[in-house]
């Protein structure tokens, strides 16, 4: 059932481990502040991961210097573009749920979702 | 200029509603506070206090319990899962993973020719696939913008209370008072941060200007330089308060820095996608690689972007510091 190579992808596996304990922050925390950064959390995981997977061992980055032109002589560019593109995203999306979640404690006063929504219900909405 | 005077424009100056007199209008009785509808509300509250009672609900203590254990349980079993595929992924750093395919290769090996980059991912990012730092660039735009839907605090247009303090007019509920007077309470003198601030702003502004001017030749580029500048910005509001940035960034500032970035980005790149599709001369010299002023659309481009990603760090902390700018 297990493969030959988790030691060796040990990068990666790190990066699996991240990823759960930011998704099981998101689940089990009850404070909106703790469960975006479980969120923001995930995000790092998923850049180490694109990260590990564009590496090459014992190459340059992708920056031509001396006028070495040889694909054999740099690391993979792809990844790097496509974890600028995550951070972006990311960014953007943790200021959005920021900004609602201030929104909500100015109405509730209060971060504790669970609280949160039992007031809404004993509101009658 | 003359207003024309007909209804339509009286209409939309708001000095005549057309429906006035014209439609039947029944004023609503008044509300009044009958012991019954009191009761009713009474026995309402009472109900919902029963059922949503959550001190005391076994069901409830049981439920929680449970799902705390079910959500360790889901994350165990999804790292598990996604661990035994990582033991079968192709071995880490190795050449011949299929990864790198010869879409990195081609990027290698011809972008520097094609591009003028000597940084092989800014010229992926900004020549090969332009239009998604475009799309990039545009998301942080559209952030700024929920950002400020959601957290300003409107002005009063007319006389201002006192020089320098905006009177608010938004419902007390949506306003804690110390947001309100976040301006007049705000360290002013602080010694030891104005002289650091003094001293580092600059050089983490030039900094970034560097960083972003260098984005084709070195690690960098228009995002990182562009963090920087806003970090520089974010530092200098601290020390020295809003009436000092005020001078020189305001709604209008960010309004149009950010359209005459993105609009220029859009422009250009869709006249160099034309004619690139169309094999016709674009005319924009890629200069010798290396040099500075080089790579074609690479370094206005970077600008752009650094210009865009700078307005929107400060925007946002000041957003989130005191609804405006």
């Amino acid at each position: 059932m297990l493969g030959p190579n988790l030691f060796t992808n040990y990068g990666e596996a790190v990066a699996i481990i991240l990823f759960g304990i930011g998704f099981s922050n998101l689940l089990l925390q009850k404070n909106l502040i703790k469960k975006i950064i479980g969120l923001n959390i995930m995000d790092t995981a998923v850049y180490l991961y694109l990260a590990e997977k564009g590496y090459i061992a014992g190459r340059a980055a992708p920056i031509v210097t001396n006028g070495v032109q040889d694909a054999a002589a740099y690391i993979n560019p792809v990844p790097s573009g496509l974890v600028l593109t995550g951070i972006v995203v990311s960014v953007s999306v943790t200021a959005i749920m920021l900004s609602l979640t201030m929104r909500l404690y100015r109405r509730y006063h209060t971060l504790d979702l669970d609280e949160i929504s039992l007031r809404l219900k004993k509101e009658g909405l | 200029m003359k207003r024309k005077n007909n209804a339509f424009f009286r209409w939309f100056y708001g000095e005549k509603d057309p429906y006035l007199g014209k439609v039947e209008m029944r004023p609503q009785p008044k509300y009044e506070n009958k012991p019954s509808d009191l009761r009713e509300a009474f026995r309402d509250s009472m109900m919902r206090d029963r059922i949503y009672d959550a001190e005391d609900n076994a069901t409830l203590k049981i439920f929680q319990k449970l799902y705390r254990i079910a959500a360790v349980l889901f994350c165990l079993i999804l790292i598990g899962i996604l661990l035994v595929n990582v033991s079968w992924l192709p071995r880490y750093g190795q050449a011949s993973n299929p990864v790198n395919n010869e879409v990195s290769a081609r990027y290698i090996e011809s972008g520097l020719q094609e591009t003028g980059a000597v940084n092989i991912v800014t010229g992926m990012i900004l020549d090969y696939r332009a239009f998604d730092t475009f799309g990039e660039s545009n998301v942080l735009f559209i952030a700024t913008v929920t950002v400020l839907i959601l957290m300003r605090l409107d002005k009063e247009k007319k006389a201002p209370a006192k020089k320098g303090v905006p009177v608010y007019t938004k419902p007390a509920d949506e306003l804690t008072v110390a947001q309100a007077h976040d301006r007049i309470y705000e360290p002013k003198n602080d010694v030891i941060l104005q002289m650091v601030a003094g001293f580092l702003v600059p050089i983490i502004i030039i900094f970034g200007i560097y960083v972003i001017l260098n984005g084709h030749l070195s690690p960098g580029g228009g995002f990182s330089g562009g963090a920087v500048i806003g970090a520089g910005l974010i530092l200098y509001l601290n020390a020295f308060g809003f009436e000092k940035t005020e001078r020189f960034f305001t709604e209008k500032t960010y309004k149009w820095v950010c359209f005459f970035a993105l609009t220029f980005y859009c422009l250009a790149k869709s006249y160099s996608f034309f004619t690139g599709a169309n094999h016709l001369e674009s005319g924009i010299p890629l200069g010798t690689p290396g040099a500075i002023l080089s790579s074609g659309l690479i370094l206005p481009l970077n600008i752009c972007v650094g210009l865009v990603v700078a307005c929107t760090m400060y925007t946002f902390y000041a957003l989130f510091r005191k609804g405006g700018f």
